[in-house]
């Protein structure tokens, strides 16, 4: 090749340079809010039929919805983009107007009258509000136990339909989420085969209350059945951890999702012990004192209340761990784990004790669950479902509780509500649909944690992985 | 080159070396290898208290591989790591902090997403209860730490994160400081400045073991040296004897051969 052919194919600077209108931030974004616009128009519009594809779009990008959605989100669009400047200075003013405050006071400055004055002993008037809850404890008990009286009157309120699936679904998923999270969000390992603990947890409920077609060597009342399970998961996580501790990101992955499949197989194809996919039966919660007994039975609310008590009991407990000597271990070893070693921690007990913590909080919500329904067979415990909880961490912050929390509220919720809105066969489309464009927009989720954010925010600055899941495999330290 | 040399290898009997009592480490003979491939074939080294140990040689010579066995991240295949006279061998890396052994690992490796003070506070995670003065300890020798207490690890100079490596594996308070090529990819100016800090911390009382590609710089401040070859010692003075020595010069001080 002569260097004069080579010169006439390079392309000029200039365009190279040059960026489409459509590569421009603005207009990827109008391009977001057009698609999220025909995704409205189609969810609120009619609904398909069998024997006709297109009819639904047909109806629905035909008719004034699609425009009416297409108004709104551009709307949407042209204020983000061309009133923003101005909006911004508007706020700015605001803000600079209530941070002055805490020197003028000290200034004994007489406050502004007239509406600069409002802001800023509206902001003063906020500031202390948040004061009391930062620094005094009562408040913030306080405002944890008003929360937590709505919480208990939730179930009064709603539909005996939602009771259902407040209890079953998303109850279930937040006692799961609570526990993957302290794998993949604090200790920074990608599990994809949780829920195959939530399945031992099912299985050990119906074995200990002599539903398998097995007998158990005693039958225990199935609050009892908690702590046995909760250890067998331990087992089963160390069994799984030991091994696979040299993996990390997408390697370990595999494995736990490899993990999963024998287990669901195991509850599939071993009849006689497990009852396959015609399933087991499992007794209800029941508590005999002798003096007091109560059983729980098909009303869904004694279930709620029992499982908000777990959850809060688990939160309780993890919320201090986040912070503790074990916290900060876990972190130490997602950031980098030779330097964790070189600063004392030790690296394999700390992730085998992430595993065994997730998988017997999961063992936990697998015994509510198997006595709740009073059946279980192996087809609750897809592969799916291991996927479903691991996006709903994703999406609601990695490593943060409240947001963990409110992510899986939310896409839990979310399918059921739709079941009235859209052809129930398609609820999981829009789940998905919804998924995407919030790892596009919103990578680091709801409500995240404040190191997250930090750390997705470094990782597009070239500074560490983009997340601490896929960092290098097995870590130099075995 | 190598038997040349050979005959000025006196494993840890040099003059100013093993005269003390246990001294403070010793490797005996150790080998290890990285699958087939021998990395150490038999190095022996004392590194007395109170001292200044520098071990030099090219790339691939051994050195950090020689640091590693000394802290317990590599496993010798045969041989012995003493410390004070007790065999420590076998012990992982996270037990060995607790003994007193601090590693800065090479490339620093500091937390690249935790704050400056968040990093120097994983550095005392193997203490129960840490002390403030030991933080006051390192702000006083990185003043530059101090200013930058807030800032994320990872956003440093590459000068600053090495300060920092260093300040973390101090706040374990070790006795001994293994220091794999705190120079590297460094100005010149921050490296003399890095190393005046590190004559400092050994004139506080804590022994050093430094492993260098900067000769002259390590052997400035070193009081022994080790010259490793290939897996093995091949040369071992006192660090002004190697300093001054014709062979060391040529091979790693870039001067030319008379």
């Amino acid at each position: 090749m002569t260097a004069g052919v080579t010169a006439g194919k390079t392309p000029s600077a200039a365009r190279l340079r040059k960026q489409s209108w459509y590569q421009q931030p603005r207009y990827r974004r109008l391009f977001a809010m057009v698609i999220t616009a025909v995704v409205m128009a189609q969810v609120t519009g009619v609904q398909g039929a069998r024997n006709d594809l297109f009819y639904a779009l047909e109806e629905n990008f035909t008719g004034t919805g699609i425009w009416i959605w297409l108004g709104i989100f551009l709307a949407i669009w042209a204020v983000r983009e061309f009133l923003h400047g101005w909006l911004r200075g508007f706020v700015d003013r605001f803000k600079e107007l209530a941070a002055a405050p805490s020197d003028a006071a000290a200034r004994k400055d007489p406050p502004p009258s007239g509406v600069p004055g409002l802001v800023r002993r509206a902001a003063d008037g906020s500031r202390a509000v948040r004061g009391l809850f930062r620094t005094h404890r009562g408040y913030q008990l306080g405002g944890m136990a008003a929360l937590l009286g709505l919480l208990i009157l939730l179930p009064l309120m709603v539909s005996t339909f939602w009771q259902q699936v407040m209890v079953d679904q998303i109850g279930m998923f937040l006692l799961i989420a609570i526990g993957l999270n302290v794998v993949v969000g604090w200790a920074g390992m990608l599990d994809l085969g949780f829920i195959a603990f939530f399945a031992i947890g099912a299985y050990s409920a119906a074995f200990w209350t002599g539903g398998l077609p097995v007998e158990p060597p005693v039958e225990l009342n199935n609050f009892l059945v908690i702590p046995v399970a909760v250890l067998t998961c331990l087992i089963a996580g160390v069994l799984l951890g030991a091994p696979t501790l040299r993996l990390r990101g997408d390697y370990l992955a595999i494995v736990t999702l490899g993990f999963h499949e024998i287990v669901y197989l195991t509850a599939k194809n071993w009849t006689e012990f497990t009852g396959g996919t015609r399933g087991a039966s499992s007794d209800r919660f029941s508590i005999d004192l002798g003096f007091w007994s109560y059983e729980w039975g098909l009303d869904p609310a004694p279930y709620y209340w029992l499982q908000l008590a777990f959850i809060v009991g688990v939160l309780f407990l993890f919320l201090r761990l986040e912070h503790s000597r074990v916290g900060r271990a876990w972190t130490a070893i997602r950031e980098d784990e030779v330097a964790a070693a070189s600063t004392g921690v030790d690296t394999v007990r700390f992730k085998l004790l992430a595993f065994a913590i997730g998988a017997s909080t999961s063992g936990i919500a697998g015994v509510i669950y198997a006595s709740k329904l009073g059946f279980i067979n192996s087809e609750m415990f897809l592969v799916l479902l291991s996927v479903l909880a691991l996006s709903y961490v994703v999406f609601g912050g990695m490593g943060s509780i409240p947001g963990v929390l409110l992510g899986t509220a939310i896409l839990v919720w979310l399918p059921e509500y739709l079941r009235d809105s859209v052809d129930p066969q398609d609820r999981y489309m829009y789940l998905g649909g919804l998924l995407v464009v919030m790892m596009i927009y919103r990578p680091q989720g709801l409500w995240p944690s404040r190191r997250r954010q930090r750390e997705l925010r470094m990782s597009q600055e070239g500074t560490g992985a983009a997340d601490a899941l896929g960092a290098q495999p097995g870590g130099a330290q075995a | 080159m190598s038997t040349d040399l050979e005959k000025d290898a006196r494993p840890g009997a040099g003059d100013g070396a093993a005269d003390g009592p246990t001294p403070l480490l010793e490797l005996r003979d150790l080998h290890v290898y990285y699958g087939a491939i021998g990395a150490l074939k038999g190095v022996s080294l004392t590194v007395p208290e109170g001292q200044v140990v520098a071990l030099l040689g090219a790339n691939g010579a051994g050195k950090s591989t020689t640091l590693k066995a000394a802290s317990g991240m590599l496993q010798p295949r045969s041989g012995e790591v003493l410390l004070r006279g007790e065999r420590v061998d076998g012990i992982k890396s996270h037990e060995l902090v607790r003994f007193g052994i601090g590693h800065v690992p090479e490339g620093r490796r500091v937390f690249a997403r935790m704050t400056v003070l968040e990093n120097l506070k994983m550095g005392a995670y193997r203490l129960r209860r840490p002390d403030p003065a030991d933080l006051e300890r390192v702000f006083t020798l990185f003043p530059r730490l101090a200013d930058r207490r807030k800032q994320v690890a990872g956003t440093l100079s590459g000068g600053e994160q090495q300060m920092l490596a260093i300040g973390r594996a101090l706040m374990g308070k070790p006795e001994l400081l293994l220091l794999d090529e705190p120079s590297m990819g460094l100005a010149p100016l921050i490296v003399q400045q890095i190393f005046e800090i590190l004559k400092e911390i050994n004139e506080q009382g804590t022994t050093l073991l430094l492993v260098e590609q900067n000769a002259s710089q390590a052997l400035q401040l070193a009081d022994y040296g080790y010259v490793l070859e290939t897996g093995a010692v091949v040369m071992s003075d006192r660090a002004p004897a190697l300093l001054s020595d014709p062979r060391v010069r040529a091979a790693y001080l870039g001067e030319a051969v008379e």
